[in-house]
């Protein structure tokens, strides 16, 4: 049976008591921003280089965040009980029941809190806060999981000469990120989106000293950007569109409303598609997540893994209204926004079997359920998408800081996967149990967090009629269990092959991969359908301005086949990669079959896709299209100033000659000769004999009086 | 008023060419001499014009002292005695011409202005008036007079002295 | 008596006694030319007196034959040290100061 809800229509002004955290929510990203200047002004001075400045911080900003999630629970549901009449029916569901009759349905406003920063006539620039259950929850995650980082880097970068400048970066980047989840228009997310951007960039070159390294900062950078035009121009588009508002609800309100007509809005979302894309790391613009992987283990944990890559799921959620507008997500046919969701799910776990070194798996994971995140959204699984955000960032950072410490503490620095590890279980078991977990979870194993969140898109996009999506997406599971499966051997089965000299890692390294493991563990919970729990339903999902989503009915059958494939593909794959022999009959498989060799060396080539950009668009770019533009330039343009270099210097030769020299300076020199001379005559004046100035002034009495003589 | 006239007439032209004497004779000691004549016309035509006082110390001062320390100054910077040619610089006719501009321009405004006013004198000035002005009128001046010549005795001896 | 014949003779006494102080080489000599302009001064300073009948004009004349007076000291002084530096009494030798 479905359910589906309205789009609320009756608002009911119910004055309720703003909780003072939510309403004041900005001090969160403000104390995080604060430490970052104090890290930056005195972070070198002190004792522990800084830490001891953003560790507290950003301890409290979670803890903030934590009052804030227990604030907003509280006041969500001081307004559904306040609204009284079928509470219980009401709790449960929160909207209204077209089919079943129910209640009006009640408007759940968030929290907003904003000041005019600028305005013009035409154009008005607010700055403000928008508190309701999405941001809550990312305001949880993002703090949660940078507090791990910040703690975990106490032990990763101890040794690193730029120790105070990763924490001054780690402080920027969670304000920035905590800006962007709280913002209240669509200019504030962009800044908070460029800045996490610029943080990204930092602490992806934060070992600038190697070349690769500033590469792989200045390729995310760019390819990010690009991504960004369609984003800037959607910002535009939907301004206009929404009647010059720049406003977040009030740009959903009037795209569900389908105001200016359905084209503008499909534009509108196209171009914030594009934005995402290159910020979410969707196929086409993906290239740069695995170079990403240059940068710092604790950074690919924060920022490339759980907060700064889903930003652009973020901004999916968010204007969702008009992407449902746009795209007609309502009407259950291909929409771009499912298509490349399904194509990076695919393209990313493809890609995650070729590669040796560990982060470079995880990347393409990354991409693969970033895929599945945007899938989710183009089918209309708005809650689906979003509980895997949550559940994702949890699992998959747990992977990341285990392969930071497995790479700290067990193969000597390297990522190398065939050269550097293996065997490490019996060296490394907390490292070992924790990834264990979390590749458990990615894989989507019940009751782990992965399941229930993947399970979620798989039902709503089977429910919504969408089922091309649902088979590519237990298609992407089946790939997934399969590559993790071969990484997890890979790393820490068979015998160790390193040059090192594997241990457990230090406390600060072990215990948030505790942490983390039990959040993969047990978050699924957090809105397992089955179990009637529905909390990112009921909190989290926006009660106003919100396209009538359908809340999926969990599906014993779609769950059951989902697991059992995924099982079998990790016993396929355990089967071909943990006996004696590595990959039995399989083995040496790519250099006795031309075909498999050249698929092998297809995916190995990621598609080419790397050379494509480089040579295709890059070299194309650069070559003719440059040049033609420099022929354009000099010929063309600069022909003007060419021809004036040609004349100019000819009549200011003549001008030279003749004027110059020969009259202007003619004058001059003449001027000054003559000054010469009477200056040699006046010299005469000065004799230095007195009697010479006084008959000069016995003159000069003689010709006054007699002038004055006459004059009268 | 003849008499007078008269005496004035011969007093003038002896002044006159006693001054031209002073500024165009080859003797530095003539010159003194030439000057000691002047000095001592000016005297006379005081007493013509009833200033007995300012005459007699006139005669006094600068006869008696002022001529004697130009003969002193003669001696002592060696002022070749007897003739000499080379006494004037090259700038006499330029010199020529600006006096005689200037005499000229002052004559016309002299006559100009003061053409028909006459001196009357009934009896010579009585010294007593000139007291009562310099020592009641005048005493500021006088003070102060008297200190510049202290400072021109003290300068001169301290100018001049070998040391 | 006319009162210009006084003032007729007292400028043509300045006259010559500038006459004097620009041709003669001589320092004594251009103080005796000085000393010639000074009494042309007090000449007139008497004459008016006399023809307003007042006696300041002759105080003043007191004074300036005073200070005439100690005028020429000092000036006689400096040409004594003008003297002794230059081995000359001839003025056109001292051009220190020429430009």
């Amino acid at each position: 049976m479905l359910r589906i809800t309205e789009a609320v229509t009756t608002e009911v002004e119910k004055v309720v008591h703003e909780p003072w955290l939510l309403a004041h929510a900005w001090i969160i990203p403000a104390l995080m921003a604060l430490s970052f200047v104090l890290i930056l002004f005195f972070g070198r001075r002190l004792p522990k280089r800084g830490a001891e400045i953003g560790i507290p911080a950003v301890v409290t900003a979670f803890v903030m965040s934590c009052v804030a999630v227990v604030q907003w629970v509280q006041h969500v549901d001081e307004l559904v009980e306040g609204e009284g009449g079928g509470g219980e029916a009401l709790r449960r569901l929160g909207r209204s029941l077209v089919a079943s009759g129910g209640e009006g349905a009640i408007s759940i406003r968030p929290i907003t809190d904003s000041f005019t920063w600028w305005s013009n006539g035409l154009v008005k620039f607010d700055v403000g806060i928008q508190i309701d259950g999405l941001a809550v929850m990312m305001l949880f995650v993002v703090t949660l999981i940078s507090m791990l980082v910040h703690i975990y880097s106490t032990a990763y970068m101890e040794h690193d000469e730029r120790y105070t400048h990763f924490y001054a970066a780690l402080s920027l980047f969670t304000a920035s990120m905590l800006v962007l989840v709280i913002a209240e228009n669509s200019l504030m997310l962009l800044s908070g989106w460029e800045l996490v951007g610029l943080c990204s960039f930092m602490l992806i070159g934060h070992w600038w000293e190697e070349k690769p390294n500033t590469n792989a900062a200045l390729k995310a950078f760019l390819t990010t950007r690009t991504g960004d035009i369609g984003l800037l121009l959607g910002v535009i588009v939907t301004f206009f569109a929404a009647g010059r508002t720049f406003n977040l609800i009030e740009i959903n309100e009037a795209a569900l409303a389908g105001k200016g007509g359905h084209t503008v809005w499909l534009i509108g979302a196209s171009l914030l598609l594009m934005g995402i894309i290159g910020k979410s790391g969707q196929f086409p613009l993906h290239t740069w997540l695995p170079d990403a992987m240059a940068g710092p283990t604790p950074v690919s944990a924060l920022i490339h893994a759980a907060t700064m890559v889903v930003a652009g799921v973020y901004l999916g959620a968010r204007m969702y209204g008009v992407f449902w507008q746009g795209f007609s997500i309502a009407d259950g046919g291909m929409n771009a926004m499912a298509i490349i969701g399904a194509i990076t799910i695919i393209v990313g776990a493809c890609l995650a079997f070729v590669q040796d070194d560990i982060k470079k798996v995880l990347a393409y994971s990354t991409i693969s359920q970033l895929g599945y995140m945007v899938l989710g959204l183009g089918v209309g699984a708005w809650v689906g998408a979003i509980f895997h955000l949550f559940t994702h960032a949890f699992f998959k950072a747990l992977l990341f800081l285990g392969a930071g410490s497995i790479s700290h503490s067990g193969s000597h620095h390297s990522f190398d996967m065939k050269k550097d590890m293996g065997g490490l279980r019996k060296f490394m078991p907390v490292t070992f149990v924790t990834f264990m977990i979390g590749s458990l979870a990615l894989a989507g194993i019940a009751p782990l967090a992965g399941f229930w969140s993947k399970d979620e898109i798989l039902a709503t996009a089977g429910q919504s009629g969408f089922h091309f999506f649902q088979i590519v997406g237990i298609v992407g599971a089946v790939l997934t269990a399969a590559y993790m499966t071969r990484c997890v051997y890979l790393t820490f089965f068979g015998e160790y092959r390193g040059h090192g000299h594997p241990h457990e890692s230090p406390k600060a390294i072990t215990v948030p991969l505790i942490v983390l493991a039990v959040f993969s563990v047990f978050s699924g919970f957090a809105n397992a359908s089955v179990l009637g729990i529905e909390k990112f339903v009921e909190y989290v999902e926006p009660r106003i301005a919100f396209p009538p989503v359908i809340v999926p009915e969990f599906e014993t059958t779609l769950a059951a086949v989902s697991v059992m494939v995924v099982l079998a593909s990790i016993g396929v794959a355990s089967a071909l990669w943990f006996r004696k022999e590595e990959l039995g009959p399989l083995r040496g498989l790519t250099q006795r079959n031309a075909a498999a060799r050249a698929g092998y060396t297809f995916l190995a080539n990621k598609y080419y896709l790397d050379d494509l950009y480089t040579d295709g668009v890059v070299a194309g770019v650069k070559g003719p299209l440059a040049r033609a533009t420099y022929w354009f330039n000099q010929n063309v343009i600069d022909a003007v100033p060419n021809g004036l270099g040609r004349i100019v210097p000819a009549l200011g030769r003549g001008l030279y000659t003749h004027v110059d020299q020969g009259t202007v300076d003619a004058a001059y020199n003449g001027l000054a000769k003559e000054t010469g001379q009477a200056g040699g005559l006046l010299r005469r004046l000065q004799s230095g004999q007195v009697q010479r100035y006084a008959l000069l002034i016995v003159f000069a009495v003689a010709i006054f009086s007699i002038a004055l003589m006459l004059a009268r | 008023m003849v008499a007078q006239n008269v005496a004035f007439g011969i007093l003038a032209l002896a002044m006159v060419l006693a001054a031209i004497g002073v500024v165009r004779t080859h003797n530095v000691v003539h010159a003194a001499l030439y000057l000691v004549v002047v000095l001592a016309g000016a005297a006379a035509q005081y007493i013509l014009l009833a200033a007995e006082f300012v005459a007699w110390v006139q005669v006094l001062i600068y006869i008696g002292a002022v001529v004697i320390l130009f003969l002193f100054g003669i001696m002592l910077t060696r002022a070749p005695m007897g003739d000499l040619e080379g006494l004037d610089n090259r700038q006499r006719l330029p010199a020529v011409v600006a006096t005689l501009a200037l005499i000229g321009t002052l004559t016309a405004l002299i006559v100009d202005a003061f053409a028909t006013q006459e001196i009357v004198l009934e009896a010579p000035t009585p010294t007593a008036d000139i007291a009562t002005q310099v020592f009641k009128v005048y005493v500021v001046p006088f003070e102060a007079v008297s200190i510049l010549l202290l400072a021109a005795l003290v300068g001169a001896i301290v100018l001049a002295r070998r040391d | 008596m006319l009162l210009n014949q006084f003032l007729i003779l007292a400028a043509i006494l300045f006259g010559i006694g500038m006459y004097g102080v620009l041709v003669r080489r001589n320092g004594v000599l251009v103080l005796m030319s000085v000393e010639l302009m000074l009494n042309a001064v007090n000449l007139n300073l008497i004459a008016f007196s006399a023809r307003l009948q007042e006696t300041s004009g002759q105080v003043f004349s007191l004074f300036v034959i005073t200070i005439a007076a100690a005028e020429v000291g000092v000036g006689l002084a400096i040409i004594l040290l003008l003297f002794r530096n230059f081995r000359s009494p001839d003025l056109d030798e001292v051009h220190q100061m020429k430009g």
